[in-house]
């Protein structure tokens, strides 16, 4: 079969790279016209190219599919190893959209080394593919340090006043915690080694190994800073709404929309279930950790005079929540974590598209600087309010679907005060996005540089329709959503099952007709390679 | 004929999808067209689905209609399915039909709006969410609807958002609900944890099995319900957005804020008897919040100014009124009153728009008197409303109220009870005062209305006072459907019976406990008289104060100025929050960005900066230039990383 030997996975990480490479050399600085078509081009010859996997792709396979696999450096068990699951592929999806639209938004608001910019852009879009599809660890570190690069340059050349301290202290923070990371990846790498004589990073491998608990206590709490940087964890966040408020809107759409999902990525895919036992004790400390980040986001979220910054403590709140979904270790709790993880990367990501929109026009994003805009631009104001309100988790619209299972899951963990504790942020959330809206968007158009200002257009129109469109989409039918991960969410979630049985305790969060369903769902193999 | 059902929120989903994407392009009488044709077919396909249900054997009647998969993860699963039901019937008759009027009196009511076509966007939204919460077969469907309605709501509110007041009271709507759908939420949580589902039919079957009356987690369960339904129904101490809801349009005030939104919160109780039945506790909490809501509400409605907020706080009222009923167990007496409640306040708030209407706005009743002669229909209908909301028999609030407060009287629980049918019979005296205060300051006594605006006043034409009419007629034959003494002949009951099925054995053996007691004829011929004499006393004490002796109502207001201020400034609850829970948040969220995020946190990583640069200094000498130096350093790294290799 032809088809299935085509490496479409490696195809989707390296094209915009490809991309890049070619424009660099081909295609000289002052055409920026043509430039930022290209760019656009080969983003959208992307998604076309991620879509193309679904057909490929079995929906009701637990494992890795669609599998490439190559020696890279054998003596010390590296490997080029890519594969796919429904999770991976989801979160590709997310990027290669976002993506798409991070560069259609970028027209008009880069007009400054534009090649440079649209290179950037490129290179992080392969570095992001890469890491969701990385199934060998050092491969995994590898795309995971060539994201870092492009970002810090796009926050440290193209952003704001303070760009170079945010892009630094950006830098900073995510760097050190990818060391604590690879210390903790090595620590795995030796202790396999010291069981079996092999050395390999091989991931699939290691997942199956089950670690002494001395080690996995290690291992975790290593990979846990460099994960929970990036999430960012409270209190793990101050880099954040630095990052945000000086990066390009293009920029935060992909921090917020795809970069922030690496952390939660990291815990679903190695964390979780590579370390059960360690997992298991570490969740009260997480849970709790969650919870903070929930009300302390929405908080502070709430007395910010810059609308990015809202926006940026908001993600810390919602995060919250997906740590909070993760770490309840049940069906509907981590599938409501992965499924809110697509959310906030549409709706922050919308977010700040649109802040950026305002920003281009009047060059402020203080929150006094506006209101009573919604007479002005009915259009801004109309797609302004659905992503207000699936932000704030209104049923019928995305944010809803996940935040309930999650809240469903901390409740078959019975986590009863993190579940209401958690749920208080369904107040909180309202208190803050509608405040910030009432203040930008209603009242009397009292400053006179808003008086003209000029509605959506057609460009932008289309950067956010998209966005629209799947808001409604995942709050009204959010099936095929949850059936693409739910059987890798099964496997997780047994895994860590077992590991509860083995170490003696009730079976508590899943239910027994629940396990079974998912071995005889999931059970058997697939030959996907 | 009972598939119809789907159809019933159809039309109005329809209507907005049109009015979206090509409302702008249409004229104002396409949109109203359209508006009003879409909440008229759906009142067509209810029609058509409840005399399917009637046809229906008796204790059969119940149809779902099962539509697409909604949320599937693991063992949970809530599909999109409706439930047409008595219950439900009757909510959906009432939604169309009270809605329905209330669309064709905003097409009058709303014609020089510049936002005629999102107005009415907003109004069909509204319908159809309102449809969704009473039809849905699940707790999560009814709450969809219930954030649905929530959203038009704060839409609706803050519809003329250049007014700071009406999006400030947008906003707050939005929120209280929010905390009242913060206990909503974790209610169900609970019940999914308990019954593995949140479809209505399972959960009400297991309960009984699975619970003891009184068991902790039923009263967990509905006691976190019930505060859901505190938000939505604004009973105490979630009441204070619905005054201030009323900086919306008057017919949504209408529609929304008194015929159907805000008795969401009744219809869930009453929908989940079953489990209510089983925390007796709770249910007496809701039989004592309904009776101090209604008592407390009446007070502020004395004394306020504004004709909207006088008919707000009775609204406010009159809700607590059905929880009582709801309380004590009395279902068709809470969904009898929800009924003609939605009759006489809709033609309340219509005729008060059709007064501020015709005074260009003026909403103080100070300023107003005299309007009799001015605008007939829009008196006659409003008395009629007013007599009804007082409780003159024949008329429709007379007889449900009356129903309640047997219900609570018969209730037989001790003495307790008896204070809440004291509350309810003062409650009553409270409302027949503060309605005719209204009508007599609105439409009788000399004008007290300024030249310029009396030169203009006029009556409203046809599509206001049509509607007003046949609300009128509702108001004074609605009570019918209820008719009190012969059983036989209740209509409510006879219908509803089946859908409380559980509560139907408690009624009833509360009804024998009284009978043994008293003779059960007497009891209620004698509660009724009683009924009638306290209403018809408000009315007159009503006259003598504001028509006869407006000197006695100067000296009432002096020698009981605390009391006075204490109803006119709301009992202060609003200045008690900011106070004691807005405020105190604000200066904590504050305190947590500017003192432990900027110079906690960020403090820390940039000491540990300042502390990697003043390291550097320091290690910069190591670098001396010298290779033998660098050597030695390779060599000493090396044997470190065999002896950790080796060890």
């Amino acid at each position: 079969m032809e088809s299935l030997n085509f490496p479409i996975l490696s195809a989707v990480v390296y094209l915009p790279a490809i991309g890049a490479l070619l424009m660099a050399i081909f295609v000289p600085g002052r055409r920026v016209d043509a430039i930022r078509r290209i760019a656009l081009g080969v983003a959208l010859a992307d998604f076309f190219l991620s879509l193309a996997i679904l057909p490929r792709f079995r929906m009701d396979v637990a494992d890795f599919q669609l599998m490439e696999r190559a020696d890279w450096i054998p003596s010390l068990g590296i490997q080029y190893l890519m594969g796919t699951d429904g999770i991976s592929l989801l979160l590709v999806l997310l990027t290669t959209v976002l993506g798409v639209l991070a560069i259609l938004s970028s027209f008009s608001a880069i007009t400054e080394r534009v090649k440079e910019y649209m290179i950037a852009l490129l290179i992080l879009q392969t570095g992001m593919l890469g890491v969701f599809f990385a199934l060998d660890i050092v491969l995994f570190y590898v795309f995971w340090e060539v994201m870092l690069i492009p970002m810090a340059l796009l926050i440290g050349i193209w952003g704001g006043a303070r760009r170079v301290y945010a892009a630094v202290k950006f830098f900073l923070f995510t760097l050190v915690g990818s060391l604590f990371m690879l210390i903790g990846f090595l620590v795995l790498y030796f202790s396999f080694h010291r069981a079996t004589g092999i050395y390999t990073f091989d991931l699939i491998r290691l997942l199956d190994f089950s670690f002494p608990v001395g080690v996995q206590v290690w291992a975790f709490w290593a990979l846990f800073l460099g994960f929970a940087i990036k999430v960012p964890l409270f209190p793990f966040h101050t880099w954040l709404p630095d990052a945000h408020v000086e990066a390009p809107t293009a920029g935060s759409v992909i921090l917020a929309g795809v970069l922030l999902k690496m952390g939660t990525y990291g815990f679903i895919r190695f964390s979780l279930p590579m370390l059960p036992e360690a997992s298991l004790q570490a969740i009260p400390a997480i849970a709790v950790l969650s919870i903070v980040g929930i009300i302390y986001g929405a908080l502070v979220a709430w007395v910010q005079p810059d609308v990015k910054k809202l926006v940026a403590y908001s993600s810390v709140s919602h995060l919250g929540f997906v740590m909070l979904g993760l770490f309840t270790v049940t069906i509907q709790g981590v599938q409501g974590g992965v499924l809110q993880m697509i959310n906030h990367g549409l709706s922050t990501g919308a977010l700040f598209l649109l802040v950026g929109i305002l920003y281009e026009r009047r060059h402020t994003r203080m929150i006094e600087a506006f209101g009573g805009l919604a007479a002005q631009v009915p259009l801004f104001t109309a797609v302004f309010g659905i992503v207000t309100f699936s932000s704030i988790g209104l049923p019928g619209l995305n944010g809803f679907i996940g935040e309930f299972l999650i809240l469903l899951g901390s409740y078959k963990a019975r986590m009863w005060v993190f579940g209401a504790l958690a749920a208080s942020g369904v107040i909180l959330g309202a208190v803050y996005m509608l405040s910030m809206f009432q203040r930008v968007m209603y009242g009397t158009l009292d400053k006179e540089e808003n008086r003209n200002l000029p509605d959506l257009n057609v460009r932008e129109m289309l950067t956010l329709v998209p966005i629209v469109i799947l808001i409604f989409w995942i709050g009204i039918y959010p099936k095929p959503f949850l059936k693409m991960v739910e059987p890798s969410v099964i496997k997780v979630v047994s895994r860590l099952e077992n590991a509860r049985v083995n170490a003696g305790s009730t079976p508590l969060v899943l239910a027994p007709d629940e396990v079974k369903v998912a071995l005889d769902k999931h059970g058997a193999a697939p030959d996907g390679e | 004929m009972t598939d119809a059902v789907a159809l019933v929120p159809l039309f109005p989903l329809l209507a907005v999808l049109v009015n979206l994407f090509i409302g702008k392009r249409l004229s104002k009488k396409a949109v109203g067209i359209l508006a009003c044709g879409a909440v008229g077919a759906s009142l067509g396909a209810s029609v058509l689905a409840v005399a399917g249900l009637m046809a229906m054997e008796v204790g059969h009647r119940s149809v779902e209609v099962i539509l697409f998969p909604w949320i599937v993860s693991g063992g949970f699963q809530v599909p999109i399915g409706f439930l047409l039901d008595p219950l439900s019937a009757v909510m959906i008759l009432v939604v169309t039909g009270v809605g329905f009027l209330i669309h064709v009196y905003s097409t009058g009511y709303m014609h020089e709006d510049a936002g005629f076509a999102r107005y009415f966007l907003f109004l069909n939204l509204f319908v159809f969410a309102m449809l969704l919460l009473v039809l849905g077969n699940s707790y999560l469907l009814l709450f969809i609807g219930w954030e649905g309605v929530g959203l038009c709501s704060y839409l609706l509110i803050g519809f003329w958002f250049t007014k700071d007041s009406a999006s400030d009271a947008g906003k707050k709507a939005f929120i209280v609900n929010r905390v009242g759908d913060f206990g909503f939420i974790l209610g169900m949580l609970l019940i999914v944890y308990h019954f593995g589902t949140l479809h209505y039919g399972q959960v009400f079957a297991r309960a009984p099995e699975l619970f003891h009356a009184g068991d902790l987690p039923m009263v967990l369960i509905t006691a976190l319900l019930f505060v859901g339904a505190m938000g939505k129904s604004a009973q105490l101490p979630l009441h204070v957005w619905l005054p201030d809801a009323m900086e919306g349009p008057t017919p949504v005030s209408a529609l929304i804020h008194a015929a159907t939104m805000v008795t969401a919160g009744v219809y869930m109780v009453c929908r989940s008897s079953a489990l209510y039945e089983l925390a007796p506790v709770i249910l007496s909490l809701v039989a004592v919040i309904g009776c101090l809501t209604a008592f407390f509400a009446g007070t502020i409605a004395l004394v306020q100014n504004d004709i909207k907020r006088v008919l707000a706080y009775s609204t406010v009222s009159q809700l607590g009124y059905m929880f009582l009923a709801a309380g004590v167990g009395a279902y068709v007496a809470a969904i009898f009153h929800l009924v003609t409640h939605a009759f006489f306040k809709a033609l309340l708030f219509l005729g008060s728009g059709s007064v501020i209407h015709a005074l260009h706005e003026e909403q103080d009743i100070r300023k107003m008197g005299g309007l009799k002669k001015y605008m007939p229909t829009t008196h006659r209908t409003f008395v009629i409303g007013s007599l009804a909301i007082a409780g003159i028999p024949p008329l429709a609030g007379f007889m449900s109220k009356d129903e309640i407060l047997y219900e609570v009287f018969n209730a037989g629980k001790g003495t307790g009870w008896v204070l809440l049918w004291i509350g309810g019979i003062v409650t009553a005296l409270m409302t027949a005062f503060y309605m005719f205060r209204l009508v007599y300051l609105t439409f009788y006594g000399e004008s007290r209305m300024d030249e310029e605006v009396e030169k203009h006043v006029h009556e409203s034409p046809p599509p206001i006072t049509v509607p007003l009419t046949i609300l009128a007629v509702l108001s004074a034959v609605g009570g019918f459907l209820g008719i009190p003494v012969i059983k036989k002949w209740n209509i409510m009951h006879n219908w509803l019976g089946e859908a409380f099925h559980a509560a139907a054995e408690h009624t009833t053996e509360a009804a024998t406990h009284a009978a043994s007691a008293v003779s059960h004829l007497t009891v209620e011929l004698g509660l009724m008289t009683v009924s009638v004499v306290v209403a018809v006393s408000g009315i007159l004490i009503a006259r003598t104060i504001i028509l006869r002796r407006p000197a006695l109502a100067e000296k009432m207001r002096n020698d009981y100025s605390f009391l006075y201020s204490l109803f006119l400034n709301k009992w202060w609850v609003d200045e008690l929050y900011d106070l004691t829970i807005v405020n105190p948040l604000k200066r904590f969220a504050d305190m947590c960005w500017s003192v432990f995020d900027v110079k906690g946190i960020d403090g820390t990583v940039n000491g540990t900066a300042k502390v990697a640069n003043v390291s550097g200094g320091v290690l910069r000498k190591l670098q001396t230039g010298f290779v033998q130096n660098y050597a030695l350093g390779i060599v000493i790294g090396l044997a470190l990383m065999l002896v950790l290799a080796f060890f």
